[in-house]
């Protein structure tokens, strides 16, 4: 017999008797009164920078300082060229200084942000560049995770990640780094 | 036996005291970050209820839920392996390795592969592999196993880690700044990542009715590896699969606030499909799980998702370090998994615990870890895996404290030494005074002063 076989029937015999699924009242779960307020505050606890109020200008002012600073950015807001994007390897991503993309949907009780495939073209993306900053429409924060798994369908496509906040580590002492090996900083901008 | 025991193993970690104090103190502190995450919740008790019993429903169908998975995962370009035992993972990774002629390798934190000692295995055939996560590569330049599953190099202050890397990756000698640590690290690392041929990650999740699964982390080393890598391969045990998709709103809500206090982890990421020019491997394993299942008493141990929130409360870990208990998973839930993968070898973890049932009490999936501290102590005493001198001395416990008339003139004579002739207790032959000062003999027992006040 080989292992899945011996794996599969020693389960099968000794599982104990079959018992039911919870049956989940998502009602029972947490509802904020001020969505976007909670989602910047506990976003901002975990190192991202949030920007609400004059998002779109505060946003272009952003992009117009990267590219004047002439580092390598990729832009998927507005960018026609996300196939090309799509076939690059980590080499040639390696000296990447910002992404600019966009979330599908944040969660207001972790401050985490859904960004399916399509939405970041190439996996590496939001991890290899130095600088995330992620584009939120504020009507697409949802409460919690159960509600954002039923708006969301993560398995629609390839790969698809929750990002709440830049890369961190607390394993030297427990003392908070921010940058451990994905992206130094995080900044959302919800428009 | 070579390998110490708890107790000798632990009384070497405490003899540096203002050490002992920190690692306690520290560890106390994530624990505390966890109730103050956890009081955000109103929902937190209904949340454990339903992960427990989702959990508890998993493993009464689990060989439909393993089937379903691998089905579901091979549609989905997902090559699926299976290993009964650590050498058939260690086996079937090498050969992947080989096959595609590979020689870089990363690997983000895992603690299957830890239990199946992957990499002193694929050492020995000559092939390196990297841990990338921060503190498993500082443990793995110092040659020395994780003490942590959730924070591998918590043994260790700054000062270790900047003579490690001054050592390795020739950073400032005396420069104990952890960002300037870190930083290097990620400085060393990116090159790593970069160049790597195969990434190796653990699975926090996995989801059977996709054949999908979900790997968790803050630093985004899984990513940054498997991203960059042709070949992914992602290690499970059996006991990692959930049915839904939608079960991870249940399970992401209480994993990072269990284990660090944090909302949740940063990265979260869902794995589907491999990239049209990638492998992606599964490789799920046994190693002994099975076997767990069928122990009617110790089968909930199988719903544990690894958050460490058991170690962090654990009086006896926090001042007894990850080392002292031999094993890959340390603290109370490791001293529950353990003897089941050898009973003799582990048998003196269950007996490392006070039984205080703070670990019951964290844990986000209601596993009563401290009631089978007790059964496994219970059943190590019959298979005859206890000392002599141990069992000698529960024995005549037993018969002093069932014989009402010889224990009550046992603690006279116990109260009339410890007042009259003190240095008969207070020395070194006696352990309970080792560290400690012995308490005040009072005049009677708590039964005659009862008698004479009631």
């Amino acid at each position: 017999m080989n292992a899945r076989e011996t794996i599969l029937k020693t389960v099968a015999m000794n599982k104990p008797e079959l018992t039911e699924l919870p049956d989940m009242d998502l009602s029972l779960t947490i509802q904020y009164p001020d969505l976007i307020q909670q989602f910047i505050g506990i976003m901002e606890a975990a190192g991202g920078k949030a920007y609400y109020e004059n998002s779109r200008q505060d946003l272009l002012n952003d992009i117009a300082e990267v590219k004047a600073e002439g580092k390598f950015m990729i832009n998927l807001l507005e960018d026609s060229n996300a196939e090309e994007w799509a076939s690059l390897t980590a080499s040639e991503l390696e000296a990447l200084d910002t992404c600019y993309l966009r979330a599908e949907l944040g969660v207001a009780e972790n401050g985490a942000m859904w960004i399916s495939e399509k939405q970041m073209s190439n996996r590496l993306l939001p991890f290899i560049c130095q600088h995330l900053v992620i584009v939120l429409d504020p009507g697409d924060v949802v409460n919690n995770m159960h509600e954002a798994y039923r708006q969301i369908d993560a398995t629609a496509e390839g790969f698809g990640v929750f990002i709440a906040g830049p890369s961190k580590t607390a394993d030297i002492e427990q003392n908070l780094v921010i940058g451990a090996h994905g992206a130094r900083s995080l900044r959302v901008y919800l428009l | 036996m070579s390998v110490k025991q708890h107790a000798e193993a632990a009384q070497e970690f405490i003899r540096d005291e203002a050490r002992t104090d920190w690692h306690d103190e520290t560890l106390w502190f994530v624990r505390h970050k966890r109730d103050k995450a956890v009081n955000t919740l109103p929902e937190w008790e209904i949340l454990r209820d339903w992960a427990s019993r989702i959990k508890n429903h998993t493993l009464s169908n689990l060989d439909y839920y393993l089937r379903n998975f691998e089905e579901k995962a091979a549609s989905n370009g997902i090559i699926v392996h299976w290993a009964s035992d650590t050498e058939d993972h260690n086996r079937i990774i090498h050969k992947i390795i080989a096959d595609n002629k590979i020689d870089k390798i990363v690997k983000s934190k895992s603690m299957l592969t830890e239990e199946c000692h992957l990499n002193e295995y694929l050492q020995n055939k000559g092939i390196q592999i990297l841990d990338t996560d921060l503190g498993e590569y500082i443990v793995q330049l110092r040659k020395e196993s994780p003490s942590h599953i959730v924070l591998p190099a918590i043994h260790l202050k700054r000062q270790d880690v900047s003579e490690t890397f001054h050592e390795h990756l020739n950073t400032e000698k005396g420069n104990y700044d952890p960002q300037y640590l870190a930083g290097s690290a990620r400085h060393h690392l990116r090159e790593r990542f970069i160049e790597s041929d195969l990434a190796i990650t653990g699975v926090n999740f996995a989801i059977a009715e996709s054949g999908s699964f979900v790997v968790c982390t803050n630093e985004g080393n899984a990513d940054m590896g498997v991203h960059s890598a042709g070949i992914h391969i992602a290690c499970m045990g059996i006991e990692k699969l959930i049915p839904k998709t939608e079960h991870l709103g249940v399970f992401l809500r209480l994993l990072a606030r269990s284990a660090t206090g944090q909302p949740i982890t940063t990265y979260s990421s869902h794995f589907n499909k491999p990239r049209p020019w990638q492998q992606m491997h599964v490789v799920i394993v046994d190693n002994g799980r099975s076997r767990q299942l069928g122990r009617a008493d110790f089968r909930n141990s199988l719903k544990c998702i690894r958050c460490a929130a058991c170690f962090n409360t654990c009086p006896v870990y926090r001042r007894s370090g990850g080392h002292s208990y031999h094993s890959t998973v340390a603290g109370p839930i490791g001293s529950i998994l353990n003897p089941n993968l050898d009973m003799e070898a582990n048998s003196d973890l269950p007996f490392a615990s006070t039984l205080c049932g703070s670990c019951s009490n964290v844990c986000p999936v209601k596993i009563d870890i401290h009631e089978q501290l007790w059964k496994w102590r219970q059943v190590i005493v019959a298979n005859g895996y206890v000392d002599k001198g141990k069992k000698a001395g529960m024995q005549g416990m037993a018969w002093v404290l069932s014989n009402p008339q010889v224990y009550r003139m046992a603690g006279k004579i116990g109260r009339w030494i410890m007042r009259t002739f003190p240095f008969m207790l207070n020395n070194r032959l006696n352990v309970w005074y080792k560290q400690r000062e012995m308490p005040r003999a009072p005049e009677k027992s708590f039964r005659d002063w009862f008698k004479e006040n009631k």
